[in-house]
């Protein structure tokens, strides 16, 4: 058989070599594995800088939008922010997509160098931003947060913002994640539950030991929080106790790893403190629980206290009988506490612009765009949450919950706190999530729990192979 | 040999080939590198030898799994069988002898279906369902009986001593069935006159079984124990939709599966996501070769 002549193994042969040349199998092995990788961005849309324009964008360059498709929905991108953009660059396509799997979809694109320029890198499933950063795929948002805010070009941008947005993205010095949507941590209850029970709103950690009591005699489950996938609702709430004890380095601390971070008295007894809760005032099922199960529970009337974020009271909007009226208080402080009126609230919800992407400008520009107050105006109308630009929420009617979350953040003042080690170092996180199970369910006490913690955070310290951070 | 035989064979199998050695060898290869770089999951990791499996061997989270992977090793393939034998056996000659043909219990044909069932549920739809079954409040399937009785709620999947046991039992519950069928098929092939000459001489269900059922069955009770044990090495799917806290309380239930899921798309270290799975792939194909080894006899001649 002489090799001209084309015979079905040929053809077949061909084929198959043919197929083995367009498989994403081999593609991967190409790009991802065996180098090839480029560190030379494509050719990047820039335009002039000017008053008008004053990021340089390229307004005929198309732009490449990824949404998380979760609790905010893709509307408000869709319907405010998006034409927003299309209002100033009319000629410039916007090509728009959401899903709820941020890293499943998007990991290969990085991956292979041609990533979408706008990600809201959100959900169970977002990209590790350590390792984003370090492999130099996020864009460097410092022109962005200097550059004049729309609606008043004698402001720079970051003077807009709630103080602490630009801090919360900041990795080693530099911005490079947008946190859009401010959130106000604390203890979530029905303000119509407690008054028709004529129940008061405790402050000092007496009072609230005793409010349970009184709400245990009741027959209600006085503090639960869902251990089968939530537990970091509940370390939020013993780290914040241990900051309003020993104030915010406390958290500093076990932010940059610092040694004997967790063994600090402060910790030692905000742990033992809140293990006696879980010991006295908890249902063990809870442990087997999925947060909307608890979340349930509470609308039903079975639950007093949640441990939770300002989005709870959208999350739950589905099942909360009228009237429900959620409110929300700082976690009880302990006597002596150095910050009584502390509260934990930060900037969330990330975005961030890809530095290899086709057009960083127009990302950046989207983002400015965001932060207008006609940008900041609609997501709040639409999603019911605060965001990170400042007093974008007047005059629009907040819900209960929402009103309640303000009212805790104007009196908390400047005792804001909050930590980042748990999107710096997933490993201490983890660890985290466990022990506080064990703590809360009487597995483990407060001297095993910060042992425990310390050993893994010493141990995340000396390994070399983790990028560290520090603030 | 005729002439064009083998470009006829070799024509019709290099489509298949191809497509295998494209989707799945290709793969498996390329995890074999990744085992050996630091990748991280975006630009190339680079090559550092054995480092990833020295650290394997000092991860206590990954012994802790590995000793799951043994207790499941040892339970499911022994529970599964047992209970697929015994119901195999009753549902084809249980029945005893009618006008000397063997039979299976009453209602055979409809149990027969009953317990294929479970075998044809996605994995997923089982962890929603038993999620329901084993919800520890009052809520729960079984918890609400227990509740009934006056009893404190059973922690199935929240006691750390008894949550890889309701892990377990899921599994058994899921495999059985298919069991059922194969040691059905298996005992359809026994002639049933050997079961007549035992019936004469005398011989009770239990001798039967242990005699006659047991020695005629053994290659395909080799099959089973293979398959079994292979699943014993999997459980990924129904630890992470049922166990607390992704392989909790406190590590009580992770298995390698979880761990490289975790891994690869938590941490984003795929090197070493690579590596479990590398260390996964030879600890079954050790298995396998070790039990086919082990368990070889002589094949009884019909």
């Amino acid at each position: 058989m002489s090799d001209n002549d084309l015979t079905r193994r040929t053809v077949l042969r061909r084929t198959a070599a043919a197929g083995l040349m367009a498989t994403p199998a081999m593609g991967f092995l190409s790009a991802c594995v065996t180098g090839g990788g480029e560190d030379e961005p494509a050719n990047q849309a820039e335009g002039e800088k000017n008053a008008e324009n004053p990021l340089g964008v390229d307004g005929n360059a198309p732009l490449e939008v990824v949404i998380f498709n979760g609790g905010y929905g893709e509307k408000y991108a869709t319907d405010v922010h998006e034409p927003l953009y299309k209002a100033k660059f009319p000629n410039a396509q916007i090509k728009h997509s959401a899903t709820q799997e941020i890293a499943t979809t998007l990991q290969p694109r990085f991956a292979g160098g041609t990533p979408p320029d706008f990600v809201n890198n959100s959900g169970t499933k977002f990209m590790d931003f350590g390792t984003l950063i370090q492999d130099g795929q996020l864009q460097d948002l410092t022109e962005l947060f200097a550059a004049p805010s729309v609606d008043d070009p004698a402001k720079k941008v970051s003077d807009t913002l709630v103080a602490g947005t630009v801090e919360s993205g900041t990795y080693n010095g530099k911005p490079f994640v947008l946190n859009y949507v401010f959130t106000v941590y604390g203890l979530w209850y029905s303000e119509k539950l407690f008054k028709d029970k004529g129940w008061t709103v405790p402050t000092t950690w007496a009072d609230f030991t005793k409010l349970l009591d009184t709400i245990k005699a009741a027959g209600i489950t006085p503090y639960a929080y869902a251990g089968k996938n939530a537990p970091y609702y509940q370390y939020l709430v013993i780290l914040s106790s241990a900051a309003k004890i020993g104030g915010p380095d406390i958290l500093k601390n076990i932010d940059n790893l610092a040694d004997g971070a967790w063994t600090a008295p402060a910790v030692k007894t905000a742990a033992a403190q809140w293990a006696e809760i879980g010991a006295k005032y908890m249902d063990k099922a809870d442990e087997g629980l999925i947060h909307t199960e608890v979340q349930l529970k509470q609308n039903q009337g079975k639950v007093a206290f949640y441990p939770s974020g300002s989005w709870l009271e959208a999350e739950q909007s589905a099942s909360t009988p009228e009237g429900f009226n959620y409110a929300v208080m700082p976690v009880p402080a302990a006597d002596g506490a150095t910050l009584p009126t502390g509260l934990y609230a930060t900037a969330g919800e990330p975005y961030f612009v890809s530095a290899k992407g086709a057009n960083p400008r127009g990302g950046m520009e989207y983002m400015r765009q965001m932060l207008s107050t006609k940008g900041a105006k609609g997501f709040i109308e639409l999603n019911k949450s605060l965001t990170a630009v400042a007093g974008a929420e007047e005059g629009i009617q907040l819900s209960p919950g929402l009103t309640s979350a303000s009212a805790v953040l104007k009196a908390a003042g400047a005792g804001v706190f909050s930590y980042r080690f748990d999107s710096w170092y997933k490993e201490l996180d983890t660890e985290l999530r466990t022990a506080t199970n064990a703590l809360m369910f009487g597995r483990e006490n407060a001297d095993q729990f910060c042992a425990r913690m310390q050993k893994k955070a010493d141990a995340i310290k000396a390994d070399s192979s983790i990028t560290k951070f520090s603030r | 040999m005729r002439h064009g035989k083998y470009p006829f064979v070799i024509g019709f199998l290099a489509a298949p080939v191809t497509i295998y050695v494209v989707f799945v060898i290709a793969p498996y290869a390329q995890a074999f590198y990744m085992a050996l770089t630091n990748w991280r999951g975006l630009s190339p990791g680079q090559f550092i030898g054995l480092e990833n499996f020295t650290r394997l061997f000092q991860d206590d989270v990954f012994w802790k799994a590995l000793q799951h992977h043994g207790i499941l090793l040892l339970a499911l393939p022994l529970i599964t069988i047992i209970i697929a034998l015994f119901l195999a056996f009753m549902l084809n000659v249980g029945g005893g002898s009618q006008k000397g043909v063997m039979t299976g219990v009453w209602g055979s044909k409809f149990y027969r279906v009953v317990f294929f069932l479970p075998q044809v549920l996605a994995v997923a739809i089982l962890g929603v369902l038993f999620q329901a079954i084993y919800r520890p409040d009052g809520s729960g399937m079984i918890n609400s009986l227990v509740a009934k009785l006056g009893l404190e709620p059973i922690g199935f999947l929240i006691n750390p001593d008894l949550a890889l046991w309701s892990i377990i039992a899921v599994l058994v519950w899921q495999a059985v069935g298919f069991y059922v069928v194969l040691f059905s098929a298996g005992m359809s092939n026994i002639p049933k006159d050997i079961y007549e000459a035992a019936m004469l001489d005398g011989a009770t269900r239990m001798s039967m079984f242990f005699r006659v059922t047991l020695p005629l069955l053994w290659d395909t009770l080799q099959v089973a124990w293979v398959y079994l044990g292979i699943a014993a090495f999997d459980a990924f799917a129904i630890v992470q939709t049922l166990s607390v806290d992704q392989g909790g309380p406190d590590g009580s239930t992770t298995v390698i599966g979880m761990e490289i899921y975790r891994n690869a798309f938590t941490y984003s270290k795929y090197g070493y996501a690579s590596a479990m799975g590398v260390a996964l792939f030879f600890l079954t194909i050790t298995f396998a070769a070790l039990s086919l080894r082990v368990s070889r006899r002589e094949s009884v001649e019909m």
